[in-house]
């Protein structure tokens, strides 16, 4: 997304230095530092330390529960030679000096968080490292390199100092043009298992959420949106909703109503009794059996070219044996625990913004526009998010943009909460999406044609990411995980083919993305035709994974510690391999069937994630992971009828609970591989596992999410 | 909504006067007037567990309990169950590393508490009977699980 930074008055160094205590690079510096080719970074920006010792990272992404509050300021503490035990985090202001190492704008997503901050936390660690050093040699007039450093403490020839004593002299001066960075033998954190920095305040109720801010003055807001997709606003009475006590004004909010009231339940009571005329969707709205009856139509014939190698149509015309199936997944809710919500003051032409967002510059820009002001004018703060998992990652802003709109009609700070009714009807879904795969088998019963048609809607589309995401056409979304798909790509007559359809419900990424559906369609193919050929389906993909020995690696360690081969009496096992966001998870999934319902007991894991920073919180991730995907796999589907969503809260939305809650075994394997992601990697796997261990136990085939046995 | 009126309320030992309509539910009391938000809003039908509050003990959806309900009964709320994170339950939930977003660990640990209260020594069944109606999006059950058991240890004073 190509975002004017001209808009952004303060440097983002410079905002930054505002808050420093203790440590910091003089402005003149921190300006130099901010040019486009910096000598060294803005140190300050990202840590501060102070008297007592104590070392605060800036964190520049969104604590929402992937533990990079931890992993960060484990890459800084990595190079500083701090105490672990003095470190704390909190998230950055939102400001252009912590926009995404790749990206370029402050946001979270892409299971990119660490990977993209390796470099430059490491970095600042480094120059801190320095400029302490140097400002403690000068002290005890020894050279610098004449200093050691070890938890927190600078000594020499019998003498020491601590950072505390020595920070503000280290201020004064000129942060290293170049840092060495340790070697991997000489990390002393990275890749120990390390307890998340932010447990002490989530387990006393002290973690401060968007939901929990609280400012002198604050209303909360509760907003009337359109009943279905495509209903537009015609008209409304507040009068009953102004009789609630504690209600206190009806305003208008886009396509929507809001009613402010003192608290929370006088919003909802009056949002109740609003009388609201809305418009009936165009065509009627959206039906989802027909819907996906229309994808399915679709799917009968190519789309736009993604892939086209060698020639498809003939070469299924040759082959011994044809295998047609086709795939379907429903829309998804990301449901997140902490409802949406958005606390917003104007002040003239300042707006101070407190949520939890994947997307902060975004939302300082929507905000600003909103409001007839400029973006440094916003100030946007990020408290914790109480899960994301795409949700709160909108490129329109759409949850900020409406509290913006309630405050400016209501003219006093508010804040919007949604209710989980809200949230479920609220859109912004994984989109549905049909695949169709013929696959045509040689004698041996492997594949030599391919061909596959993928129908869905595109998540980027009309969206400021439209420019980038979209590539001829393709959002690559739609079919990541696909084109380069091993088993794909090692089929010289292939060709992938992609329909983007357009409805008026809104879509968006949700954990993994496009991976939800393309790994769902490709590994339960893979099992299929495996069966077909009468082959056990761990050796006949180890067969097709031979030019993917990470793949292959990974799939035989799961498979062997899942005891492949050996089943349980009445437990079924099942495999799948995906790789997506630079990692490979394979997964192995052990179930049984009770009375027609799929029981999930065991899932043993093998991640090929690179290095692993934090060991212990990879396997928070794959565990957490597995328990997503597994809502998908076994609930979540949205039904819409005549455009309005029919579900609306955990009662017929459910959410994998604790007694379906398999145990994740989790093996990560020694890699010098490319770091990958982990928040979103293990999510794909998890659906296509469970079916194919479905297959194994009941020989029925479940090609349709969520897996339900007829 | 019936008109405000004043009732006396203990809130984890201290005797609170709110002035709320009476068929306020008690989640919105803590939160929005007494100003404890440590206790979640997740889904306003008692389905998810985020606002889990003991009301003499026994673990209770704030969310469905109005607040004219409550009474004389003690309200114990995740601020109240220790003064710093000591309790065994917390202790285990640091010692397991549970917390991930942690928007609905506040209900699991107060649903928990109240498990290892009346349960010396849970089993698993225990567990899935007592911790099912709490959900967890980031799906930290296993390291619920494990925490749970270790409190029940820390709480008969084991290792």
């Amino acid at each position: 997304m190509k975002v004017s930074r001209r808009g952004f008055i303060q440097g983002g160094a410079a905002a930054a230095a505002g808050l420093v205590i203790g440590f910091h690079v003089p402005e003149s510096r921190a300006a130099a530092a901010a040019q486009p080719k910096p000598a060294a970074l803005p140190t300050n920006a990202f840590l501060r330390i102070g008297p007592d010792d104590s070392v605060t990272v800036l964190i520049a992404h969104s604590e929402m529960g992937q533990g990079i509050w931890t992993g960060l300021a484990m890459l800084i503490a990595e190079e500083l030679e701090c105490d672990w035990s003095k470190v704390r985090s909190e998230h950055a202001p939102a400001a252009p000096v912590y926009s995404h190492t790749g990206f370029g704008m402050q946001m979270t997503g892409g299971s990119t968080s660490t990977h993209s901050e390796f470099e430059r936390y490491r970095t600042v660690g480094a120059q801190a490292r320095d400029m302490l050093v140097r400002a403690a040699a000068a002290r005890l007039k020894v050279a610098p390199g004449a200093c050691k450093v070890d938890k927190g403490v600078i000594s020499s020839g019998g003498k020491s100092l601590r950072f505390g004593e020595v920070a503000q002299e280290a201020m004064t001066l000129a942060p290293p043009a170049k840092v060495k960075l340790k070697a991997p033998k000489e990390w002393k954190i990275i890749g120990t298992r390390v307890r998340r920095i932010d447990t002490p305040a989530k387990i006393t109720g002290q973690a401060q959420f968007g939901m929990d801010i609280q400012i002198p003055g604050l209303r909360t807001a509760v907003i009337a949106r359109p009943p279905a997709f495509g209903a537009k606003l015609v008209k409304f009475d507040g009068s009953a909703a102004l009789k609630v006590p504690g209600v206190e004004q009806v305003v208008p909010a886009g396509n929507g109503v809001a009613v402010v009231a003192k608290h929370y339940w006088a919003a909802k009571l009056g949002r109740d009794a609003l009388t609201v005329d809305w418009s009936t969707p165009e065509g009627g709205g959206v039906d989802t059996p027909k819907l996906l009856a229309e994808y399915r139509e679709l799917a009968q014939r190519p789309g736009l070219t993604v892939a086209d190698k060698g020639k498809v149509d003939a070469a299924l015309g040759k082959a011994k044996t044809r295998l047609t199936s086709v795939y379907d997944v429903p829309f998804l809710a990301h449901a997140p625990m902490e409802p949406l919500n958005c606390t917003v003051k104007i002040d003239g032409d300042k707006v101070e913004i407190w949520t939890g967002t994947q997307m902060q510059t975004v939302d300082q820009m929507v905000a600003a526009k909103i409001a007839g002001t400029s973006p440094d004018k916003v100030t946007l703060h990020t408290p914790f998010l109480g899960g994301g998992f795409g949700r709160r990652a909108t490129p329109t802003s759409d949850f900020v943009s409406e509290a913006v709109l309630v405050a400016k009609a209501a003219k006093v700070p508010i804040k919007t909460v949604w209710t989980r009714e809200d949230d479920i009807h609220g859109g912004y879904y994984r989109p549905a999406y049909v695949h169709r795969i013929q696959a045509g088998v040689d004698e041996a019963g492997f594949p030599i044609a391919w061909d596959h048609v993928v129908v869905g809607q595109s998540i980027v589309a009309g969206t400021p990411f439209e420019g980038f995401l979209v590539k001829n056409g393709i959002d690559g979304t739609s079919i990541e995980g696909l084109a380069d798909s091993p088993y794909i790509e090692r089929t010289a007559d292939r060709r992938v083919t992609l329909h983007t359809t357009k409805s008026p419900v809104t879509v968006l990424w949700w954990r993994s993305v496009g991976n939800t559906h393309t790994a769902f369609a490709m590994e339960c193919m893979v099992d299929e035709l495996a069966h077909a050929a009468n082959k056990d389906p761990l050796e006949y993909r180890l067969a097709l994974l031979k030019g993917s020995p990470r793949h292959a690696a990974a799939l035989k360690l799961a498979a062997e510690k899942a005891g492949w081969g050996k089943a349980p009496a009445g437990r079924g096992l099942g495999l799948a391999v995906h790789e997506s966001f630079g990692s490979i998870v394979a997964e192995c999934a052990e179930v049984s069937v009770d009375k027609g319902r799929i029981r999930v007991h065991n899932v043993t894991c093998a991640v090929d994630c690179g290095t692993a920073v934090n060991p212990l919180g990879v396997e928070a991730q794959i565990q957490g992971s597995v328990a997503f995907g597994l809502t998908a796999a076994l609930h979540g589907k949205l039904t819409l009828k005549g455009g309005a969503v029919q579900e609306s809260n955990f009662h017929d939305y459910p959410i994998l609970r604790m007694h379906e809650m398999p145990k994740v075994s989790v093996h990560i394997m020694p890699s010098t591989a490319k770091m990958g992601g982990i928040g979103e990697p293990a999510t794909a796997p998890i659906a296509p596992a469970v079916a194919n261990a479905v297959f194994a136990l009941t020989k029925q085939r479940l090609r349709t999410l969520p897996l339900r046995l007829p | 909504m019936e008109r405000s009126r004043y009732m006396k309320l203990e809130i984890n030992g201290k005797v609170r006067e709110v002035d709320a309509p009476p068929d306020m539910p008690l989640l919105w009391v803590l939160r929005d007037i007494v100003g404890l938000t440590g206790t979640k809003f997740g889904c306003g039908m008692a389905q998810c567990g985020a606002c889990t509050v003991h009301l003499d003990g026994k673990p209770v959806r704030a969310c469905v309990t109005p607040v004219s309900s409550v009474g004389a009964r003690k309200v114990t709320t995740i601020e109240g169950i220790s003064a710093d994170g000591s309790h065994p339950v917390q202790r285990a939930w640091a010692e397991a590393d549970v917390v991930q977003c942690g928007y609905c660990q506040s209900g699991q640990i107060m649903t928990a508490c109240a498990l290892v209260e009346q349960n010396q020594n849970p089993t698993d069944d225990d567990i899935d009977a007592a911790m099912s109606g709490n959900i967890c999006r980031c799906g930290t059950y296993q390291r619920v699980r494990e925490a749970i058991h270790l409190a029940s240890r820390l709480k008969r004073g084991g290792k």
